[in-house]
């Protein structure tokens, strides 16, 4: 019994990690995304290895790979604890509406009771899916 | 929104299930990788199922990036959770797996989301600061 509470402790801790990591890394890759602009028209202006280059020395765009690169071993961790249908939909299912608190504090997004909706729907969606 | 960025959604949508699912068809047949043999994760990638799933998700990296470049993070990620919808009709008809009812039900609610945020704008607005006669942080920092 106490083995199975260890479990459920460590599954829970982990999801915890990925969540928080998994979002730290959404709005660090969104920040380096804005600051670097339209990637599109940067593209057709400069040539793909000039994006590439700007990409890949921005400093929020190396730290949120590094928090993907965390939340990744997050979930491994957890798999070896517990199984997949608890681990992958609940932290992918948190992470959604975990991303929308962070855009909102962080990226200072306009989330407003459509984008709060979407949330929630694709979260409440992901549980059921995995059902 | 024009037709590029459409295409660019588009691409986060379909690239990042269809790679999954090369990945887990070619590890099947890597068959499993213990901790003693974990040398063994660098040969997988000379899997011709797996190599095609990672350019997959390398696809997928990169349209993520592009849309993050010009739409808000609120609006990429549920925009992009059609993916979960494809990997289920993918399951259903490619691999022919049963989808339960609770599923489709999830389907339906990762569809409802999708619809609610893209009728609405991709990206916040922010109005440049107007000069207005008695705003003194406008004009200390005009």
């Amino acid at each position: 019994m106490i083995r199975h509470a260890i479990s459920n402790l460590n599954a829970w801790l982990a999801i915890l990690a990925v969540v928080l990591s998994s979002s730290a890394g959404d709005v660090l890759l969104s920040r380096a995304m804005k600051q670097i602009g339209d990637l599109g028209q940067m593209r057709s202006r400069r040539g793909f290895l000039f994006v590439t280059l700007l990409v890949l020395r921005n400093r929020y765009f190396l730290l949120g790979v590094a928090c993907m690169a965390v939340s990744f071993y997050s979930l491994l961790f957890g798999l070896s604890w517990n199984d997949v249908s608890l681990i992958g939909p609940a932290a992918a299912s948190l992470t959604f509406v975990a991303n929308a608190i962070a855009a909102k504090i962080f990226l200072h997004e306009r989330v407003d009771g459509r984008r709060w909706a979407a949330a929630l729907f694709v979260a409440a969606g992901v549980v059921l899916m995995a059902v | 929104m024009n037709l590029r960025k459409y295409l660019v959604l588009g691409g986060v949508t379909v690239f990042a299930p269809v790679g999954d699912s090369l990945l887990s068809y070619g590890m099947k047949q890597v068959g499993n990788i213990s901790l003693h043999n974990i040398h063994s994760l660098f040969f997988a990638m000379t899997n011709m199922w797996v190599a095609l799933g990672i350019v997959f998700l390398l696809g997928f990296f990169a349209s993520y990036m592009t849309a993050l470049s010009w739409a808000d993070l609120t609006y990429v990620l549920p925009a992009s959770s059609l993916g979960y919808v494809l990997l289920a009709f993918i399951a259903k008809f490619l691999l022919h797996e049963q989808v339960s009812l609770t599923r489709w039900l999830g389907i339906a609610l990762v569809s409802a989301g999708v619809g609610f945020v893209t009728t609405g704008p991709e990206l916040t607005r922010r109005p440049p600061r107007r000069h207005v006669p008695g705003d003194r942080a406008a004009t200390e920092h005009s």
